[in-house]
C-alpha cells in the first residue's frame, strides 16, 4: 500500500492533491494565509515577492479557462513566472505519455505544476514521479478532487458565517460526476460542519455516498429545509439528455434552485456555485443574481486561496 | 532418469492425507512410494527433509501473451515462471492475437509449448470466430486439435440468442464452456468496484450486477441446454451463492476465483495503485470474505492465478487508463496456502490441484504408483519478500510487491524431469 503522497515526513504539505486526509490545522492555516492575501488583491499594486524567481507551469490536459486564469493570476501576484500549457491540444495528441511530458517539463526547471486532467488520480501519478523539490497542485482530476475549489468554498463560508460548527450545508446536483462536490464534502467535514446534505436524483448519486458522512436527499424541498448554505453544482451539458436525466427542463423543475425553493432555507442562507452556471438548468437567474448569492465573491476569494496554497507549498506561507 | 525425493512430507490434496516418505520416480511416472521398486538405483536424490511434496499445481487462467503480445511476455518466459511457481499445468484463454479460433493456431501453440518443455499447456478455444460473439467457431475441430474447453476470454457473447445457440451446440458434443460472467454494457461503465472506494476516488464504478446478471443468465441457459459450464473468476459474493444454490438443485456447474480476489479488496487501491486495476475489479471486503468461504465449503472448485502480464508502460498511467491485470504465477502457491481457514496443508492445496484437474477432466492428481510425475516440492514455512524485479515472468505487475509471503517453491518436476530448482 502506498503512503499518502501529499504530506512530507514531518506532516508538512508537499503537494495539494486532495482535501481528504488533510489535518484540520493544515486547512485552517491555508484559510488564514488566504485571508492575509485578500488584502493584497485589494491593493493598488497587487503583488508580493514570495515566489520571485520561481516557475509555475499550468499543465492543463483538459480545457479550462476560468481555473487556469485564476491560478495564473494567483501565481503572478506572488511574482512567479507562469507558463501555460494546454496539453489537450499538443503533445498528448502526438502520442507522448503523461510521464514523458512531465519529465520534459521538469527538465525545464519548473518549481510547481498546476495540473488539470480528465482522469481521476492523474496528479498522484505525476506527484510520484517528479523530483522532490517540485510541488504539484491538483486543479481538478476526473471526478476525484478539485481541492482549491473546495478550499475557496469553505473560505467563502467562513467569511459569511464565521464558524462551521453549527451549520447545515446542502450540496445540490450531479454529485456522481463532481470533483467539486467530493472536495467540498471533505473540507466541510474536516472543519466540523455537523450536517452535510447532498441532494439529487439517484442516477446522479455515487454508490455508498453516505459513507463520506453525508445525508442523502432525493427531494429538493426536504433537503433545503433549514439549511445555512446551498452549494449548487454545475450540470454538464452531456448529462442533460440521456440515460441519467430525461431533459434539462425536467431537471430544473425537480432540482433547479428557484426563489420559492430557496425560501425553505434559513432566511440568511447563502447560495454558492463553482461556475460556470447554467442559468435556467440548475439555478434560476433571480437566485444567481439575488441578495443571497455569493457567487462572485467566491471567484475573488479563489485567487487569494490559490496564492495561499502556492505560498505554503513554496515554504513561504 | 530415475529420481528419489527423500523424506519429504507427501501431500494428498484429494484426501487431506500427509505422510513423510520417499518418493521414487522413473520414466516420468511415480515408481514407488516409501519402498523403492526392486533394483531401483536413483541417478538423482533430492533431499526433501522439512519440505512438502505435492502434485504439481494446475492453474486455470494464465495469459501467455503469445502470439500477438510478445512485448508483454512470451511462452518461454511465462512457462518458466509457471514452474518457478510450482505450476505444472496451465489453461490459457483464447484471447491472443489472432484468437485461438482455428485448429492450426492451436496446433502451433501446443507444438511451441511442447518445445519449451516446461509446464503443460491446455488451450481454451474461442467459442466464437475472432471472439466477436457473433458466429460459432469450429468447436469440434478445435477440440480435436487439443482445446479442453471454449471461452470468450474476458468478453461476453454478443446477444442472448447467439449465447443460447453456442451453448446448445457445445452441449451436443459435451464440450465444456468456460465463461467469465460479465454483462458487457455494465462492465463498460467503470474501472473499479462500484462502492465506497470508487466513490471516494471518483473512479467510474462497475456494479456487482455486471457479474451477477451474467451468472444468473448463464446458469439458466446452462440448465436449459445441459452444457458443462465453468464460471471463471467470480468476484462477487452473491455469484458464489447463486452457484451454491444451483448445485443444491442438482445442476453441474463449476467455478473458480483468482488468488488476488481472495486476499485483496477495493480498499487496496489506496491512492490509485494501478497494480490493483484488475478485471473483474477488486470488490468489497464482504465479497472477498464470501469468496474465501466459497473455497472453504467447496462451492468454488479452483483458485487460479489469473496471470496477466502487463508491461510497465501499461501501468504507469492514470488508474482508468491503465491496463488491467496482475502477474500471478509466482505468488499462487503462497496466496493459496495463506488464505484464512483451518484446513491442513494438503487440504489447502485442493483448489490448485484436485479442483482444477476436475474442471479440466484430468485424472485426480496424487502421488501414487503409476501417476505422472508432475510434482511441486516446497518449503511451507519459508517466508519470502515479493520483489517483482526478481520475477521469472516478464509481468512485474503485482499488487503484492513488498509483501512477506509464506511458502516457497524449491523444486518443480514435469514428467519426472526437474524443470525448476537446479
Amino acid at each position: 500500500m502506498q503512503s499518502n503522497p501529499q504530506l512530507g515526513p514531518n506532516g508538512e504539505l508537499r503537494h495539494l492533491l486532495s482535501i481528504e486526509g488533510l489535518p484540520r490545522d493544515v486547512l485552517r492555516h491555508i484559510l488564514d494565509t488566504a485571508a492575509s492575501f485578500v488584502s493584497v488583491t485589494e491593493r493598488e499594486i497587487k503583488k508580493v515577492p514570495l515566489l520571485r524567481g520561481k516557475s509555475v507551469f499550468n499543465l492543463f490536459f483538459e480545457p479550462s479557462t476560468r481555473t487556469r486564469t485564476t491560478f495564473e493570476i494567483a501565481a503572478k501576484r506572488l511574482s512567479a513566472d507562469v507558463v501555460n500549457l494546454n496539453i489537450a491540444t499538443s503533445s498528448q495528441t502526438k502520442g507522448e505519455t503523461l510521464l514523458d511530458t512531465v519529465a520534459n517539463l521538469s527538465a525545464m526547471h519548473a518549481d510547481m505544476f498546476v495540473v488539470r486532467h480528465a482522469s481521476s488520480g492523474a496528479p498522484y501519478l505525476i506527484a510520484r514521479h517528479v523530483a522532490p523539490e517540485i510541488h504539484v497542485i491538483n486543479a481538478g482530476d476526473g471526478r476525484h478532487a478539485h481541492p482549491t475549489q473546495g478550499l475557496l468554498d469553505v473560505y467563502t463560508i467562513r467569511h459569511y458565517k464565521g464558524d462551521f460548527t453549527g451549520l447545515t450545508v446542502a450540496i445540490v446536483g450531479d454529485v456522481l460526476h463532481s470533483r467539486v462536490a467530493r472536495s467540498e464534502i471533505h473540507a466541510l467535514s474536516i472543519l466540523g460542519v455537523p450536517e452535510i446534505r447532498v441532494i439529487g436524483p439517484r442516477t446522479l448519486m455515487p454508490a455508498e455516498v453516505e459513507r463520506l458522512g453525508v445525508r442523502v436527499f432525493h427531494n429538493m424541498e426536504e433537503g433545503l429545509r433549514g439549511v445555512d448554505v446551498v452549494m449548487m453544482l454545475r450540470l454538464q451539458n452531456e448529462r442533460m439528455n440521456g440515460a441519467l436525466l430525461p431533459s434539462a427542463g425536467e431537471y430544473f423543475r425537480t432540482y433547479g434552485l428557484t426563489p420559492q425553493r430557496l425560501a425553505l432555507a434559513r432566511p440568511d442562507a447563502i447560495v454558492m456555485h463553482p461556475g460556470p452556471m447554467n442559468r435556467g438548468v440548475e439555478i434560476d437567474s433571480a437566485v444567481a443574481d439575488g441578495a443571497q448569492s455569493v457567487i462572485l465573491p467566491q471567484v475573488t476569494f479563489g485567487i487569494a486561496v490559490r496564492m495561499a496554497v502556492m505560498a505554503i507549498l513554496a515554504g513561504n506561507g | 532418469m530415475r529420481t528419489t525425493i527423500r523424506q519429504g512430507l507427501l501431500l494428498d490434496p484429494a484426501t487431506g492425507g500427509e505422510q513423510v516418505a520417499d518418493l521414487h520416480i522413473a520414466d516420468g511416472i511415480v515408481a514407488g512410494v516409501g519402498t523403492a521398486p526392486t533394483g531401483f538405483a536413483p541417478e538423482r536424490v533430492i533431499d526433501a527433509a522439512g519440505l512438502a511434496v505435492s502434485p504439481g499445481l494446475v492453474d486455470l487462467a494464465v495469459r501467455l501473451r503469445e502470439p500477438g503480445f510478445e512485448h508483454r511476455a512470451s511462452l518461454d518466459s511465462e512457462l518458466a515462471a509457471a514452474v518457478a511457481g510450482g505450476i505444472t499445468a496451465v489453461a490459457c484463454p483464447p484471447d491472443m492475437d489472432p484468437p485461438l479460433d482455428e485448429p492450426g493456431l492451436v496446433e502451433m501453440l501446443t507444438r511451441r509449448a511442447a518445445a519449451v518443455g516446461l509446464a503443460r499447456v491446455h488451450p481454451l478455444g474461442a467459442l466464437t470466430q475472432g471472439l466477436a460473439g457473433e458466429k460459432l467457431a469450429g468447436l469440434v475441430e478445435l477440440a480435436r486439435a487439443g482445446c479442453v474447453g471454449f471461452s470468450q476470454g474476458d468478453g461476453a457473447v454478443g446477444d442472448s440468442a447467439t449465447l443460447l445457440r453456442a451453448l446448445k451446440y457445445a452441449a451436443t458434443f459435451d464440450l465444456p464452456v468456460w465463461m467469465s460472467p460479465r454483462d458487457a454494457s455494465l462492465m463498460r461503465l467503470g474501472v473499479a468496484h462500484e462502492g465506497e472506494v470508487a466513490t471516494r476516488l471518483g473512479l467510474p464504478g462497475v456494479p456487482a450486477l455486471a457479474e451477477t446478471l451474467a451468472v444468473s443468465a448463464l446458469l439458466l441457459i446452462a440448465r436449459e441446454t445441459g452444457v458443462a459450464l465453468h464460471l471463471c473468476r467470480l468476484s462477487v459474493g452473491e455469484s458464489v451463492e447463486m452457484v451454491r444454490q444451483a448445485r443444491a438443485r442438482g445442476q453441474a456447474v463449476t467455478c473458480d476465483v483468482s488468488s488476488h480476489h481472495l486476499h485483496l479488496s477495493e480498499m487496496d487501491i489506496g491512492y490509485f495503485d494501478t497494480n490493483c486495476r484488475l478485471s473483474p475489479p477488486l470488490r468489497s471486503l464482504r465479497d472477498r470474505d464470501a469468496l474465501v468461504a466459497g473455497v472453504a465449503d467447496g462451492t468454488v472448485d479452483a483458485i487460479c492465478s489469473d496471470h496477466s502480464p502487463v508491461n510497465e508502460d501499461g501501468k504507469e498511467l492514470p488508474f482508468s487508463e491503465a491496463d488491467p491485470g496482475a502477474s500471478g504465477l509466482e505468488t499462487l502457491l503462497s496466496l493459496t496456502l495463506m488464505r484464512s481457514g483451518d484446513a491442513g496443508l494438503a487440504a489447502k492445496l485442493a483448489p490448485v490441484t484436485v479442483g482444477p484437474a476436475r474442471v479440466l477432466r484430468l485424472p485426480v492428481p496424487r502421488l501414487e504408483l503409476g501417476a505422472v510425475a508432475d510434482i511441486c516440492v516446497f518449503d511451507p514455512d519459508a517466508w519470502w519478500r515479493v520483489q517483482p524485479a526478481d520475477f521469472v515472468s516478464r509481468g512485474r505487475n503485482t499488487p503484492f510487491a513488498g509483501y512477506e509471503l509464506r511458502g516457497r517453491v524449491r523444486y518443480c518436476l514435469v514428467g519426472g524431469r526437474v524443470v525448476h530448482g537446479d
